[in-house]
């Protein structure tokens, strides 16, 4: 899923700052799967900004709302009667929310309540870790299942660097080091051979280097499925 | 035993302190309460294993919130006591109600400014 961490209240609270009446926007998706954008989040989200404000002396009247998916038009679209009752609007979705909201809705301003951090699951509860940089041209597989692409912070293909040491990654003491976790199961496999060849280089055109990215379904655009 | 205790205290009844969620004691802060209090069972006697541990969690997220708000913390606790001590129910409630009249009105205002 894609992960996300809430933004400060401070920052939030900065942001509207000027306004009387928001609409909070949760999305049910990867954001209420990883507790920062679902309803009980935008609930918490709402009770506090709304502490604040009367702290602050300036009431903020606040809705909620949380949409199936701020990533599909369809679902966006239902907001088409009341987006404007809002002088703004949080959207607690991961960034394609605030996009797909502002591309439908051009006179609404919509303000990321969220900073979208990665690809990854759940390691323990409230524990995520990243697992998948997108990169477009997978190859898990080649890798004892384990990607070195997300998960080395060289995002290296030919083992490790000299920075691993004891099996933990120099850039951060919490990260462990892929590569040997990748050596170690090809060994403990029997399979060390595997991880002997020289690949080509990896056409990273598929990923980020490449510009922003579309994938086109042919069958569904064409609605043969 | 017809213990008095101070009349600034509101009970709301739960069946278990585990019932009680953040949005629960964040509301009751928004509305303009003082100061709330969860009173649970004793720790390691709760009927329902651990209902008391989570609301106590609860409270010390909550607490982390106002913190953040610029609000006291010590506005909301967690207290632990058996069906048994009515006497220690008085002192906590005095106590609480102590502690609140110490820290002031709410700073959380439910009226526009003029």
């Amino acid at each position: 899923m894609i992960v996300a961490d809430r933004k400060s209240l401070e920052e939030i609270l900065a942001m509207v700052e000027d306004n009387t009446k928001i609409l909070i926007l949760g999305c049910k998706g990867c954001v209420t799967v990883c507790n920062v954008g679902g309803l009980k989040e935008v609930e918490i989200l709402a009770a506090s900004l709304k502490i604040a404000r009367k702290k602050a002396g300036t009431p903020l009247d606040i809705d909620i709302k949380v949409l199936e998916r701020q990533c599909d038009t369809e679902y966006v679209a239902a907001l088409s009667e009341s987006v404007n009752d809002y002088e703004a609007v949080i959207s607690m979705a991961c960034g394609v929310g605030p996009q797909f909201l502002s591309e439908m809705y051009k006179r609404q301003v919509f303000y990321p309540g969220v900073n979208t951090t990665f690809f990854g699951g759940a390691t323990r509860h409230g524990v995520w870790e990243e697992r998948c940089a997108g990169c477009g041209t997978c190859g898990i597989h080649l890798f004892g299942g384990l990607c070195p692409i997300a998960r080395c912070a060289k995002s290296l293909l030919h083992g490790p660097c000299g920075g691993s040491s004891k099996g933990v990654c120099e850039v951060n003491p919490d990260t462990e080091c892929i590569w040997d976790a990748i050596v170690r199961k090809k060994m403990e496999a029997g399979q060390l051979e595997d991880l002997m060849g020289v690949r080509g280089l990896k056409d990273w055109t598929t990923a980020r280097d490449g510009g922003p990215r579309r994938s086109i379904r042919e069958e569904l655009v064409q609605g043969n499925i | 035993m017809r213990l008095t205790y101070s009349a600034d205290i509101k009970i709301i009844q739960v069946p278990c302190t585990g019932r009680v969620d953040i949005l629960h004691l964040l509301n009751a802060i928004e509305d303009g309460a003082d100061g709330v209090y969860v009173a649970g069972c004793l720790e390691g006697e709760c009927h329902y294993i651990e209902g008391n541990l989570k609301a106590r969690r609860k409270v010390t997220h909550v607490k982390k919130i106002l913190t953040e708000l610029g609000i006291e913390p010590e506005r909301v606790e967690m207290y632990n006591l058996s069906s048994a001590q009515g006497a220690r129910f008085a002192e906590i409630a005095n106590e609480m109600a102590d502690r609140i009249r110490a820290l002031g009105p709410t700073p959380v205002q439910n009226h526009t400014a003029a």
